[in-house]
């Protein structure tokens, strides 16, 4: 008995704080998060899905996208998924070494992804598409910025997971803060494919 | 010994091994690459759905095995998809208000 104690004891140490639905509060807490995050990023969409045609000024979508560019991007973003779900499994092997080692690469991709994304907001603004130069600009910058700017959080929360893990202040299981932070990344993906299908993809 | 009793630890914590991801992201690669195919080739009038299905089957893919919904609670998946479900509402409301679907 006392045996069974100690082990549900152990349990509820290594994986932290549990619901009365035997899962974690934290993971329930992210996935809660992350279906609200689909309708903040549900209204963006529509929103440049019904704008996207809408040029009074400036160039017009499908003369500015650069398609090859942006498939390299999204490239880019789709193997940092790979990385951090490989992370994630090193920490549940409770391997820190490698789980840095992938949490660095995800990081670096996610930000070759964002400075890529720079680089394409800095040439559309000199090819004439500013925030306020049509409708379509607007919900286009809207859209992809949010976007850039979730990613970017993404790298600093990779940053400072890495700092955390390498400290050793983590009190609780480890694996499972890497598993949250990596639902966020993946979550970041996710909205990618479907802003490069229906933004980049799809002509207006 | 080790790797085989390694890579059956991690298979049944994660519901995958590491191979088995690797495997997925080239499947994600090759969507991806016959997606970009669809900007250089005409597909006719199959161009749009094959698109909109080919971003259907890398989104659940993602979240399938990425992210470990195939394997993990319903409750987490029910939370997910009801938001996702509500974003969708929230987008053909919109679009349908602005008499987008109304040529």
């Amino acid at each position: 008995m006392a045996d069974i104690a100690t082990h549900d004891t152990d349990h509820a140490t290594d994986h932290g704080h549990h619901s009365s639905t035997g899962l974690s509060n934290n993971k329930l807490a992210m996935w809660l998060f992350l279906g609200s995050e689909c309708l903040l990023f549900g209204g963006l969409i529509s929103t440049y899905m019904l704008y996207r045609g809408r040029v009074q000024n400036g160039p017009h979508s499908s003369q500015i996208y650069d398609i090859p560019f942006t498939s390299v991007s999204s490239f880019v973003l789709l193997m940092s998924s790979l990385t951090m779900v490989l992370a994630v499994s090193s920490a549940q092997r409770k391997d820190d070494a490698k789980t840095n080692l992938w949490l660095v690469i995800t990081a670096l991709l996610g930000a070759t992804f964002i400075g890529g994304q720079v680089y394409e907001f800095t040439t559309f603004y000199r090819e004439g598409l500013g925030f306020t130069t049509s409708l379509f600009g607007s919900s286009f910058y809207a859209l992809t910025g949010f976007h850039g700017v979730h990613v970017s959080v993404g790298v600093i929360m990779l940053l400072s997971l890495m700092g955390i893990i390498k400290k050793g202040k983590i009190t609780g299981d480890k694996a499972e803060v890497v598993e949250l932070i990596g639902l966020y990344w993946h979550f970041v993906d996710i909205v990618w494919i479907i802003i490069f299908t229906l933004v980049y993809l799809i002509p207006s | 010994m080790t790797t085989v009793t390694e890579t059956h630890a991690d298979a049944h914590e994660h519901g995958m091994s590491d191979a088995g991801y690797i495997k997925i992201a080239i499947i994600l690669a090759a969507i991806t690459g016959l997606e970009v195919s669809t900007y250089y080739v005409n597909f006719g009038p199959f161009f749009m759905p094959a698109l909109l299905t080919m971003m259907v089957v890398k989104f659940v893919m993602v979240v399938s095995y990425f992210m470990h919904l195939k394997f993990d609670s319903k409750i987490f998946s029910f939370l997910f998809y009801v938001g996702l479900g509500l974003a969708i509402f929230v987008y053909f409301a919109a679009l349908a208000t602005f008499k987008f679907f109304i040529a």
